[in-house]
C-alpha cells in the first residue's frame, strides 16, 4: 500500500525529517508516536502533498505510484485521506454540499458519473447512523462554530463518506474528552477493513487502547527510532519519551 | 506559500467571458453625438406624446449644466459624450407577415444567452421583457398577466398606452436632476420595462427584463418603472450581457420603484456586462441610478444584486423609507477581477417611524481590481425607533487587489439604532489545502469557498436566478474572480 524510503524533508532550510522508512500494507493499522516537534505532522502533510515543505531526498510509493508525481487532489482521489489536527472552517459551505462536491470530484477522477442525489443522502444517513452522529452537523457550515470534539467527529464522518484506502489521522485524539474519543475510535474501528490502511498519529497511548494498532513506530528527531507491536506503546507510556532519548 | 496561492488564483481568474459574441443584424442607427436634435429624433422615432419630449428636453438642459461626479473611488479616461451613438435598434424585416414576429436572428441571440422568447419554452413562472440596445424586442406573458390587471410591457408601450401612469410616476423617485447620469438618461433613454401591479394582487410570475448591448459605439440608456399598488406583491429580476469590444461602452440606466401601503417589491439583478479583458481594455461603464420609495405604511422594498461584470460599476440601489413601519433591504455581492472597478452600495433614507433597513454587502476582489462599498444610512428626526443593521464584508483573492469601505451615517434622533459590522478576509492556504485534500481542485475550491462566502446574499435571489448566480460567481472568479 505505502512504502516510504529514506524520506528527507526541510522547511525553510531546516531539516525536519531525516530519513524516514516505513512500510504499510492493506489491512494494517500503524501508530506513529513521539514527543512534540519531532516531525509527526510533517510526515502526514508530506504524504497528503502540502506544498510548504521541501522534499530533499527519498521517495514515497503508494499503490505502485510515485506520490510526488501527483497533485494534492489527485492523491485524495487515489484514496489518501488526511484527518486534520486542526480542521479549517469554511463559512457558508454546508457539510452536505462540501461532501457532495468532494465525492463527485473523486468519482469524476475515476471516470464515474456524479452520485444521484437520493443515493448520496442515503449514504449520508447511513454513515451518520454508523458513527452515531447528530444530524444537525451536516446541515451546518463546514466546521464553522464546531467544538473541538465536533470537528474531529466531522473528520471521521468525512473519512467514512469518502472511503479512502489510506487514512492518516493526525492527532485526532488531541483535545477530545473521553466520550468523544470513544465515538471517534469506534468509528475508526468500524471502518477498518482488509483493504484499507490506517496511520494513526498520536501523542498519547490512550487512543491506542481503543484503536489497537498492528505496529507502533516511535518518531524522534526526524527518524523512526523504534518499531514494534502494541506492547511498544505501553512500554513507552510507562517509561516516557526520556527512555527513547537515552536509547538514541 | 503566499506566492503559490496567488499563482493558483491567477490561473483560476483567467477564464474568458462567455457572452462576448456579436449578432450581425440590420440596425437603425443614429449618427454619433448629442444635441437637442438627437433628442427630438429619439422622441420622434418613438412617436412620443408631447409631454415626453418636454421631459427629455428639460432633462437635457439640466444635464448640460451639470458635471460628472468625481467622488467615487474609480479612475477612467473621461467620457466623450459626443462620441457615442444614442439610438440603435434592430430593424424589423419587411418580409415578416406579422408585425409581432421577431427577427429569427434575435431569437437566436437570446437563445444563445439562455433566454427563450417563446412562451411555451420558458421556465414556468417567469415572464420576460427582452431589451436589445435601444429597444424592447419582446415581452412574454403580457396577456396572461393582463387578466390579473397587471401591466407588464416595454417602457415605450407604456408611454403610448398608459401615459397617465407614466406622467404620474416617472421621475417621482429619481428626479431628472438627481445626478449627472440620471439627467443624461432622462434626456436620451430609449426603452426599458414598465410594470404596474394593481391593489391586492400578488403577481404569480417572476417578472424579468433581459438587457443586451449588441451594437458598437452605442450607449444603452434604459429606464424601468415598477409600481406596486396597495397590498400587492411583485418579484422582479434583471439580467445583462454585452459583446466583447476593445472600446468602453456607456450604460446609464434608471430604475424607479414605488411601493404603496402594504405592498412589497423584490428586485434582483445579476449584472454580467462585459468586464473588459485581462489588461483592463474595453468593458462596459455601468453608471446606474436605482431607487425605490416605500411610500405607504408597512411597505417593503428589497434589492438583491450580484455584480460580476462591467469595467466600472457605479451603482447604489437605495430605499426611501417614507411610510411608517416600512422596510428596506439591500443584499449585494460585487465581484471584481483583472482591472475592474466597482464603487457600489446603497442609501437607506429613514423618514417614517419604526422603519427598518438591512444592508448585507459582500465584496470580492481579485487580480488588480478595486472594490468599494459606499453606503449611507440616514435617519431624520421624525424617524423614531428606526433601525438599521449593516454588515459589510470584503474578501481578497491575491495581493494586488483592493477593498475599500465608505460608510456614512447621519442619525438625527435618539430613539433609533444603527449597527455597522465590517470584516476583511482572504481565502486562506489552509482552506484551499483542506478542499484539495478532499479531492476538490483549486478552481472548484475557490468557487465553493466564494459561494459559501456569498451565501447570505444568494439565498435572497429567486430560485431561477440563484443557480445562475452561483455558476456565474464561480466562473467570474474563474473568469473574473468569485
Amino acid at each position: 500500500m505505502l512504502s516510504i524510503k529514506n524520506l528527507k524533508v526541510e522547511i525553510q532550510g531546516k531539516e525536519i525529517l531525516k530519513g524516514i522508512n516505513l512500510e504499510a500494507r492493506a489491512g494494517e493499522v500503524h501508530a506513529i508516536m513521539g514527543p512534540n516537534g519531532t516531525g509527526k505532522s510533517t510526515l502526514a502533510s508530506v504524504i497528503a502533498g502540502r506544498e510548504v515543505f521541501d522534499v530533499t531526498g527519498g521517495k514515497i510509493i503508494y499503490k505502485g505510484k510515485n506520490l510526488f508525481d501527483l497533485s494534492v487532489e489527485a492523491r485524495a482521489c487515489e484514496g489518501i485521506f488526511l484527518g486534520f489536527q486542526y480542521p479549517v472552517e469554511i463559512p457558508g459551505v454546508s457539510l452536505v454540499n462540501f461532501m457532495k462536491t468532494a465525492l463527485n470530484e473523486q468519482r469524476k477522477y475515476k471516470g464515474l458519473d456524479p452520485i444521484p442525489a437520493k443515493e448520496f443522502l442515503q449514504k449520508m444517513e447511513q454513515t451518520k447512523k454508523l458513527l452515531e452522529m447528530q444530524t444537525s452537523l451536516t446541515t451546518r457550515s463546514v466546521n464553522e462554530g464546531f467544538s473541538g470534539g465536533e470537528k474531529k467527529k466531522n473528520e471521521i464522518f468525512q473519512l467514512a463518506m469518502l472511503e479512502p484506502t489510506l487514512a492518516i489521522l493526525d492527532e485526532t485524539d488531541s483535545g477530545l474528552d473521553i466520550d468523544a474519543l470513544r465515538v471517534v475510535a469506534s468509528g475508526v474501528n468500524k471502518l477498518r477493513t482488509e483493504n484499507n490502511t490506517f496511520i494513526v498519529i498520536t501523542h498519547y497511548q490512550r487512543l491506542l487502547e481503543y484503536i489497537v494498532p498492528d505496529f507502533v513506530h516511535v518518531l524522534f528527531d526526524g527518524r523512526i527510532v523504534k518499531s514494534g507491536g502494541r506492547e511498544l506503546a505501553i512500554e513507552l507510556e510507562e517509561k516516557g519519551y526520556e527512555w527513547i532519548r537515552q536509547h538514541t | 506559500m503566499e506566492k503559490d496561492q496567488n499563482n493558483i488564483l491567477e490561473e483560476i481568474t483567467q477564464q474568458d467571458y462567455k457572452y462576448g459574441f456579436y449578432t450581425d443584424i440590420e440596425m437603425d442607427i443614429f449618427p454619433k453625438g448629442l444635441n437637442e436634435d438627437t433628442i427630438r429624433m429619439i422622441s420622434d422615432r418613438k412617436n412620443e406624446p408631447e409631454f415626453m419630449l418636454d421631459f427629455r428636453l428639460k432633462a437635457f438642459r439640466k444635464w448640460q449644466e451639470m458635471t460628472e461626479p468625481q467622488w467615487a473611488h474609480i479612475k477612467y479616461k473621461s467620457i466623450d459624450y459626443q462620441d457615442i451613438i444614442y439610438y440603435a435598434a434592430p430593424k424589423k424585416k419587411k418580409t415578416l407577415s406579422n408585425l409581432d414576429e421577431i427577427d429569427p436572428e434575435l431569437i437566436e441571440t437570446f437563445n444563445k444567452l439562455g433566454i427563450s422568447l417563446e412562451e411555451q419554452k420558458r421556465l414556468t413562472g417567469v415572464a420576460v421583457d427582452a431589451v436589445i440596445d435601444s429597444i424592447s424586442v419582446k415581452t412574454t406573458f403580457s396577456a396572461t398577466l393582463a387578466k390579473l390587471g397587471i401591466i407588464f410591457c416595454s417602457f415605450s408601450d407604456a408611454v403610448q398606452n398608459h401615459p397617465d401612469l407614466i406622467q404620474q410616476y416617472m421621475a417621482s423617485v429619481v428626479p431628472i436632476n438627481d445626478n449627472f447620469f440620471a439627467a443624461l438618461n432622462s434626456a436620451v433613454f430609449s426603452d426599458g420595462s414598465f410594470c404596474y401591479v394593481p391593489k391586492g394582487v400578488r403577481c404569480p410570475l417572476e417578472l424579468s427584463t433581459y438587457f443586451r448591448i449588441n451594437a458598437a459605439n452605442t450607449g444603452q440608456f434604459e429606464r424601468t418603472l415598477i409600481i406596486a399598488d396597495e397590498g400587492s406583491y411583485v418579484s422582479y429580476m434583471e439580467g445583462c450581457t454585452a459583446p466583447m469590444r476593445d472600446e468602453n461602452q456607456l450604460h446609464a440606466a434608471i430604475v424607479e420603484i414605488v411601493a404603496m401601503k402594504d405592498a412589497e417589491v423584490k428586485y434582483s439583478t445579476v449584472q454580467n456586462w462585459y468586464p473588459g479583458n485581462k489588461k483592463g481594455e474595453g468593458g462596459i461603464f455601468n453608471f446606474v441610478t436605482k431607487r425605490g420609495i416605500c411610500k405607504g405604511n408597512n411597505s417593503k422594498i428589497s434589492w438583491t444584486q450580484v455584480e460580476t461584470g462591467s469595467a466600472i460599476t457605479w451603482k447604489y440601489p437605495s430605499v426611501v423609507l417614507m411610510g411608517d413601519n416600512s422596510i428596506g433591504e439591500f443584499y449585494s455581492v460585487a465581484v471584481t477581477n483583472h482591472y475592474q472597478q466597482a464603487d457600489t452600495g446603497t442609501k437607506m433614507i429613514h423618514l417614517g417611524k419604526n422603519t427598518r433597513s438591512t444592508i448585507i454587502s459582500k465584496g470580492i476582489s481579485a487580480g488588480h481590481s478595486n472594490n468599494s462599498y459606499r453606503g449611507l444610512v440616514k435617519m431624520i428626526k421624525r424617524a423614531e425607533n428606526a433601525r438599521n443593521f449593516t454588515q459589510c464584508d470584503s474578501l481578497l483573492l491575491g495581493d494586488k487587489c483592493g477593498a475599500h469601505t465608505f460608510p456614512y451615517i447621519h442619525n438625527e434622533n435618539k430613539s433609533s439604532i444603527v449597527e455597522h459590522e465590517a470584516t476583511t478576509s482572504k481565502i486562506s492556504e489552509d482552506q484551499l489545502f483542506y478542499c484539495k485534500q478532499r479531492g476538490i481542485d483549486s478552481e472548484n475550491a475557490v468557487g465553493l469557498i466564494v459561494n459559501g462566502y456569498a451565501r447570505e446574499v444568494l439565498k435572497h435571489l429567486p430560485l431561477e436566478f440563484a443557480i445562475e448566480a452561483q455558476k456565474l460567481l464561480a466562473i467570474s472568479l474563474e473568469g473574473s474572480v468569485g
